[in-house]
């Protein structure tokens, strides 16, 4: 029996194989299905093992390979944690190879995609199972390079470049902050395995450093506002079923970081701590809907929310900061599976919806919801699917999505516990924020589903739409399938997920199992409880019941007739409303503060004949405020150190040499 | 013997709601009739309006959708759903610990979220401009009502509405300034959810100033009846959720007696009739407001919300 370490190892081992096979048949017209036919199996595999080791709770297993440095090898290491994030990237990766192999089919360049994916999801299984910090560091460059191969697929479209460019430059940036962090971390001593950072001692301002370092690069990674702004560029750039997963998956192994770092590695947080992400997070997850909220194109809108949704983890990992800072073990713990349990809930969601974004894409070749309409008589299963990853999503019952908020809420619920007052106020407000986020949720995916599936066609190919291939409903319909499960019976995941709580913070939530009727109880019946399966069944009888009755007894007649228009039926599909106009009330009551959205109305006098105008101006403030000042002084620098470029070969030598003393005087006052 | 009279307790519950609700709309309607010194219809005509309803043919627009013939159903079950877990004349309700006040709340949401589709799926300007703006008002409405929660449940400690509600009986809580913060932020959120007046006038069918009744226009015959009565409901949940958190007196408590049962009916049926004249008096007194000034209005329950939660920190006397 090898230990699930080296098993794991040895589905990553196969996933590069498969990108060696994929290199090696790119002239053979079989080579998609091959090689999405492989990462399938391999993830399935890897699945099958993480999610044997986290339910079976088979303990920490370590593996020691004598490749990277010399003298040091590579450690990796499979916990609970680990294997929780394991089951959601190889989850996400079968699901995601699933969809290529009908979605693949469609591609113009494979070649440029298939030697990538199995690349890319090597990456983010490895980043999950380093245990020192270079293994760490490679793995993670790793997949942020594959990732970036990847969101170039489409190289000659207009913005892709540009987004690829964005990209690049805040992963460098990231891990140049992830880079300080671990070395920080390691301390002088130059520890690098986790083991040993572990068990180090690290001063307060040491851990103070570190943690803003991780809210850096983690956080650019995952989305954090003011870090996001590669995020709607790069992951709407690349193919759907890559941008399902680096918007499902792959800000999730930032979060795993995150959690890794702060949790595990650190020791005991400082209350202080917390305050910093709670507010980041609140402010994340609000900023986040309200940009997905004006996005007209149907995959950016879909990117935007997954700030918003990354921004609602990072909140409830700020609770089980201020709870664990305060010795509160058992909130923290709540906090901490919640954060974990949307964790979950998201890699469901998110790639259900970029996958039925990506079947609208093959069908209609749009990604304007503007272009789209009416695409539920055309395309009724995705619709139907694309409709469940909505409800989930927006936070309604019976779906997950619903879950992980109540359970959020529960823990905000737990403040009057927390002795210090800043956090005992903070926390309800920051509910408030959660819970705005919530409603705008469910604004924005009305907005998305009604206007690229319901009203009449707004374009000649969304008329000409059809149904998609069976991989990809088959991938969709598995997810739809677990959003659903994971509603109605949320008692399993939490008991699944508390040797995760219990390896981070040493306490875990009440075993669910033995609750009658598998219902949820966070901490006691009479404070709270929750049953999805009996609101489910509660719903479903409901409607048979007025259904039955209706159908019994009232009238069972229908007539088709043309839609009510007042008296004058609106004579183009272009006169329904729009998802700008859809909008509007939203913008109007919160974007001018956020965007500073302002309505221009150009109405020519009467007689003059020119149609009138209408015009929005919506200002990125992040973009405006913070990168455009940031890059015009990187110009400035560059344009003064050009001139270094063209001195004579005197000058260069008096520069080196000035340095040297400099250096040297500066080592001489120093000791 | 317990479980049995609790399962009877909510059963009856249930049925209790649906036969009260179409009446609580009747009596509103009167009583604001003979405020404007009409005599208005009968009590009783929201269910002949149901019945007439039931009989009629279904008009469907050409291109209507499934989603827009199961969107009745499903609001309808939902809003029933959340309607029956609300504790109205007794408290210890069999199935109240399988869903919470914010499960209520998220169940109403559900309810919202497929009627706000049904309007947008004809793709006529009518819906459209009905669905966004309900949607705008739920965006400020439910935070309000979420904080609302907050503030009873940190009081509470628990935001189990049976538990709620025997604690707010008990005799230990007395008035609490934080508790009226909480109440005046339900109230406005409840008329903002029930479309009533200053949010939204549920008599007008005047385009402009519509926003309930425009996302239901293309509705007729069950489908529409459905709706109605679904709205009827909401109205009654509403009004029981007021009651049983803020007025819960006379509400039965677990192993009393079957006269006890009786007692609190009756008190129920009373303060349900207080409620719906407070609310004809306070429509026929006020006018609506313009849509954009609506924010406004749900912006002060969402500060009154949160401004209850702190000063349940600030002192343990509030």
């Amino acid at each position: 029996m090898i230990p699930a370490v080296a098993q794991q190892i040895w589905c990553v081992a196969a996933l590069l194989g498969t990108t060696a096979l994929a290199i090696a048949s790119s002239r053979s017209r079989r080579s998609t299905a091959l090689v999405y036919g492989a990462t399938f199996a391999i993830s399935l595999v890897a699945l099958a093992g993480a999610l044997f080791s986290l339910i079976a709770r088979t303990g920490a297993t370590e593996l020691t390979l004598p490749i990277g440095l010399p003298w040091l090898g590579s450690h990796f290491r499979l916990d609970a944690l680990a294997a929780f994030f394991l089951v959601v990237v190889n989850l996400g990766a079968a699901t995601a190879s699933l969809y290529g192999l009908g979605y693949g089919s469609h591609e113009s360049t494979p070649q440029r995609i298939l030697p990538f994916f199995p690349a890319f999801l090597a990456g983010m299984n490895l980043v999950v199972l380093a245990d020192d910090a270079f293994t760490y560091l490679l793995c993670w460059e790793f997949m942020s390079l594959a990732s970036w191969a990847l969101v170039m697929a489409h190289h000659r479209e207009a913005d892709n470049t540009r987004a690829g460019y964005v990209y690049l430059v805040m992963a460098s940036f990231g891990t140049l902050a992830l880079l300080l962090a671990f070395g920080l971390l390691s301390g002088a001593g130059g520890s690098y395995s986790f083991a040993a950072i572990r068990s180090a001692e690290h001063t307060p301002s040491e851990a103070a450093l570190v943690l803003a370092l991780m809210l850096l690069g983690a956080g650019s990674k995952a989305g954090l506002v003011p870090l996001h702004v590669w995020l709607p560029l790069a992951h709407p750039a690349a193919p759907s079923h890559v941008s399902a997963l680096m918007s499902g998956v792959m800000t999730k192994v930032a979060i795993y970081g995150f959690i890794r770092v702060v949790f595990d590695l650190l020791g005991p947080p400082s209350w202080s701590a917390s305050v910093v992400v709670l507010i980041l997070g609140g402010a994340t997850a609000v900023i986040g809907i309200l940009y997905a909220l004006m996005e007209n194109d149907l995959k950016r809108l879909l990117a935007y929310s997954t700030i918003e949704n990354i921004g609602v983890i990072f909140t409830s990992l700020g609770l089980a900061l201020a709870f664990q800072a305060n010795g509160l073990g058992l909130a923290a713990a709540l906090a901490f599976t919640a954060a974990l349990f949307h964790v979950l809930n998201h890699s469901f969601f998110k790639s259900l919806l970029f996958f039925g974004a990506g079947a609208v894409l093959t069908s209609t070749g749009e990604r304007d919801m503007e272009k789209l309409g009416g695409l539920i008589h055309r395309m009724p299963l995705t619709s139907f699917v694309f409709l469940v990853g909505c409800v989930a999503i927006s936070a309604l019952p019976p779906f997950n999505g619903f879950v992980s908020e109540w359970l959020m809420f529960q823990a905000v619920l737990l403040s009057p516990d927390l002795p210090q007052w800043g956090l005992k106020i903070m926390v309800p407000a920051i509910g408030a924020l959660l819970a705005l986020a919530a409603a705008l949720a469910a604004a924005c995916f009305v907005k998305a589903f009604g206007i690229t599936f319901l009203g009449r066609a707004r374009s000649p190919a969304a008329e000409a739409a059809g149904e998609v291939d069976r991989y990809s409903l088959a991938a969709m319909f598995a997810l739809a399938a677990l959003c659903f499960l994971a509603g109605i019976l949320p008692g399993l995941v939490i008991d699944a997920l508390s040797p995760v709580a219990e390896a981070m913070i040493g306490h875990r939530m009440p075993v669910q199992a033995n609750d009658p009727w598998l219902s949820i109880v966070p901490i006691e019946e009479s404070r709270s409880s929750y049953n999805g399966l009996l609101v489910f069944v509660f719903i479903t009888a409901a409607a048979s019941l007025a259904v039955y009755f209706i159908h019994r007894f009232a009238s069972r007649a229908i007539r088709r007739g043309p839609a009510w228009g007042c008296g004058f039926s609106d004579p183009t599909p272009a006169a329904q409303y729009s998802g700008a106009s859809f909008v509007q009330p939203i913008r109007r009551v919160f974007g001018t503060l956020v965007f500073q959205a302002r309505e221009h109305v150009d109405m020519p006098a009467p007689g003059d004949l020119r149609p009138a105008r209408f015009k929005v101006d919506i200002h990125d403030l992040v973009w405006e405020r913070l990168y455009t000042p940031l890059t015009e002084a990187v110009w400035f620098l560059a344009d003064r150190l050009n001139q270094l470029q063209f001195l004579t070969i005197r000058r260069y030598l008096s520069l080196v040499f000035a340095t040297l003393v400099t250096l040297l005087l500066v080592l001489a006052i120093w000791s | 013997m317990v479980v049995i009279s609790d399962i009877f307790v909510q059963l009856g519950q249930m049925a209790l709601v649906l036969l009260l609700a179409p009446l609580l709309t009747g009596v509103v309607r009167k009583i604001k009739a003979r405020l404007l010194r009409r005599r208005g219809p009968s009590i009783f005509q929201p269910y002949r309006d149901l019945l007439r309803l039931l009989r009629k043919e279904v008009v469907l627009a050409e291109n209507a959708s499934w989603l827009f013939r199961v969107t009745p159903y499903v609001t309808f079950a939902a809003i029933w759903v959340a309607a029956a877990l609300v504790p109205t004349f007794a408290s210890g309700l069999e199935f109240s610990w399988s869903a919470d006040l914010i499960a209520i709340v998220a169940l109403l949401g559900s309810a919202r979220f497929f009627l706000a589709l049904a309007g947008m799926d004809v793709g006529t300007s009518f819906g459209g401009i009905g669905s966004s703006r309900e949607v705008m008002i739920a965006a400020l409405a439910e935070p309000a009502m979420l904080l609302m929660v907050f503030c009873v449940a940190l009081i509470a400690g628990s935001t189990q509405l049976s538990t709620v509600a025997t604690f707010m009986a008990s005799s230990e809580v007395g008035l609490r300034v934080s508790l009226g913060m909480a109440m005046i932020a339900l109230i406005m959120v409840a008329l903002a959810e029930n479309a009533r007046i200053p949010v939204d006038n549920p008599a007008t069918h005047l385009e402009l100033t519509m926003v309930h009744e425009a996302m239901i226009l293309e509705y007729s015959g069950r489908h529409l009846a459905m709706i109605e009565f679904g709205a009827f409901l909401k109205l009654l949940l509403y009004i029981s959720l007021i009651i049983c958190v803020f007025f819960p007196w006379q509400i039965t408590t677990e192993g009393a007696g079957p006269l006890s049962y009786l007692v609190s009916v009756a008190a129920y049926i009373l303060k349900l009739a207080v409620a719906s004249l407070l609310l004809a008096v306070f429509e026929t007194a006020t006018a609506k407001m313009r849509v954009f000034r609506v924010p406004e209005f749900l912006g002060a329950a969402l500060m009154l919300g949160l401004l209850g939660t702190l000063l349940r920190f600030v002192s343990r006397g509030f």
